[in-house]
């Protein structure tokens, strides 16, 4: 159990995908203006990552082992589709949260954080329990990134910037500070 | 599909639909268009994650920005090649299929070819499959026009992205370690930037960069230009 909690921290702060692995940056940029939508965001998100590493698992224990060159391909093609059937699910089962998360999901196959994972994921080992736990420690990852970035930029709507900064320079300066600050949890990896 | 309300950023950005049959567009234009006007990273604001990931030092932003460029060329070429065979519906899909099989090839190239630095470079060799510099490509430039022009535009939009690569890897190495493709640059009494070749350095590097492009775009043009938001999700968007 411990170890399955220690993955999940690693990966939620430790490692953070998108501030300190640079995973996932496209959302963390293009849909980090509100909070709501950014924890919607997250939250479309860490569904897919847990979806994908359960198929990730299924792939490398009874596919992979026989053909390791077509890993990537297989990747992409799993996570493709994975997304395409997630949505039609969506779709079907709750048309209201289709529509809340709108453009977001198609989105989601190129997030480089969920094929990311699946590298990980593979060159680390991890059986399907440590699977599970690092996807929903990334998704949560994720979101706390997203949300951070949203509070920040919320807030700092009606401040006064110049202009070449405002927009993506700007955002890349808070998340370069943000990034510092996540740096402490670096003391977790002695300590823990 | 997604089109519509999504798309403003590519579509600005992204080549335009050749005017056809009424000016043909010299060669050099495509090939320069990619190295600044149309910067994939300090312009478009596409391929964000290998940018601050592997610009550490100047030798891994090499080898990054090689098989980017490598994935680049093949992919644009192979796609416009086989571009009247393809159905409208799966163009999404076969292109993502064509740039992983390019991927795969450069992948196991470079950890046969130079294995020290495949290792330095870790999961973001794998990660150039969903490198939106590519498939923005593929999409806007090279599912619409011929092979060699095509073939230019990802030539030119490759050496912009290594140019990008390699000023951040020379920034960064510079203030974080104080070498040069690994030669010390000021002696052993230069205490390093440490942060800069941490993942911050890489935020605080590629911001600092954005920032001075920006300003000087918008005084050139004498007035605000639109910022530019990330075309990277609304190109792919249309994979539904």
């Amino acid at each position: 159990m411990g170890e399955l909690t220690w993955i999940f921290v690693s990966a939620m702060v430790v490692n953070n995908f998108t501030l300190m692995l640079f995973l996932g940056l496209c959302p963390f940029i293009g849909v980090s203006n509100r909070i709501a939508t950014a924890l919607r965001m997250g939250a479309a998100n860490t569904f897919v990552l847990v979806m994908t590493a359960v198929c990730v698992w299924v792939l490398n224990t009874f596919v992979l082992v026989y053909a390791p060159y077509l890993r990537l391909i297989s990747f992409i093609v799993v996570i493709a589709s994975l997304v395409q059937i997630v949505e039609m699910v969506i779709k079907k089962v709750s048309p209201v949260l289709f529509r809340e998360l709108g453009i977001y999901l198609p989105l989601i196959t190129t997030n480089c954080a969920i094929l990311g994972l699946a590298i990980f994921q593979t060159s680390r080992g991890y059986d399907f329990l440590e699977g599970l736990s690092f996807a929903v420690g990334a998704g949560a990852g994720l979101t706390l990134a997203l949300v951070l970035m949203a509070s920040i930029r919320e807030s700092s709507e009606l401040a006064n910037i110049p202009q070449p900064v405002r927009g993506t320079a700007l955002v890349l300066l808070i998340a370069g500070s943000l990034s510092l600050a996540f740096m402490g949890f670096a003391g977790l990896l002695s300590s823990g | 599909m997604t089109h519509g309300a999504v798309e403003p950023a590519s579509m600005t950005h992204g080549a335009p639909v050749a005017p056809r049959a009424r000016r043909p567009v010299a060669p050099r234009e495509d090939l320069l268009r990619g190295v600044w006007k149309e910067n994939p990273v300090l312009v478009q604001v596409l391929g964000m994650c290998p940018t601050l990931a592997v610009t550490n030092s100047v030798a891994n932003s090499i080898a990054m920005g090689l098989a980017t460029l490598f994935v680049l060329v093949g992919s644009c070429v192979l796609v416009s090649g086989i571009r009247r065979w393809v159905p409208d519906q799966v163009r999404i899909a076969t292109f993502v299929l064509i740039i992983a099989t390019f991927v795969t090839v450069a992948d196991m190239t470079l950890e046969a070819v130079a294995p020290a630095i495949h290792k330095s470079l870790g999961a973001f060799v794998p990660l150039i499959v969903v490198n939106c510099i590519i498939l923005a490509r593929a999409e806007a430039f090279a599912s619409r026009q011929s092979v060699g022009r095509s073939a230019l535009d990802a030539l030119g939009m490759g050496f912009g992205f290594i140019l990008t690569l390699l000023l951040m890897g020379t920034i960064r190495e510079i203030l974080g370690s104080g070498t040069l493709l690994g030669r010390s640059l000021f002696g052993p009494s230069y205490e390093p930037w440490v942060i800069m070749v941490l993942p911050p350095g890489g935020f605080l590097t590629l911001g600092a960069l954005l920032l001075v492009v920006g300003w000087w775009r918008q005084r050139k043009a004498g007035r605000a230009v639109p910022v530019n938001e990330p075309a990277c999700a609304p190109t792919v968007g249309k994979v539904a």
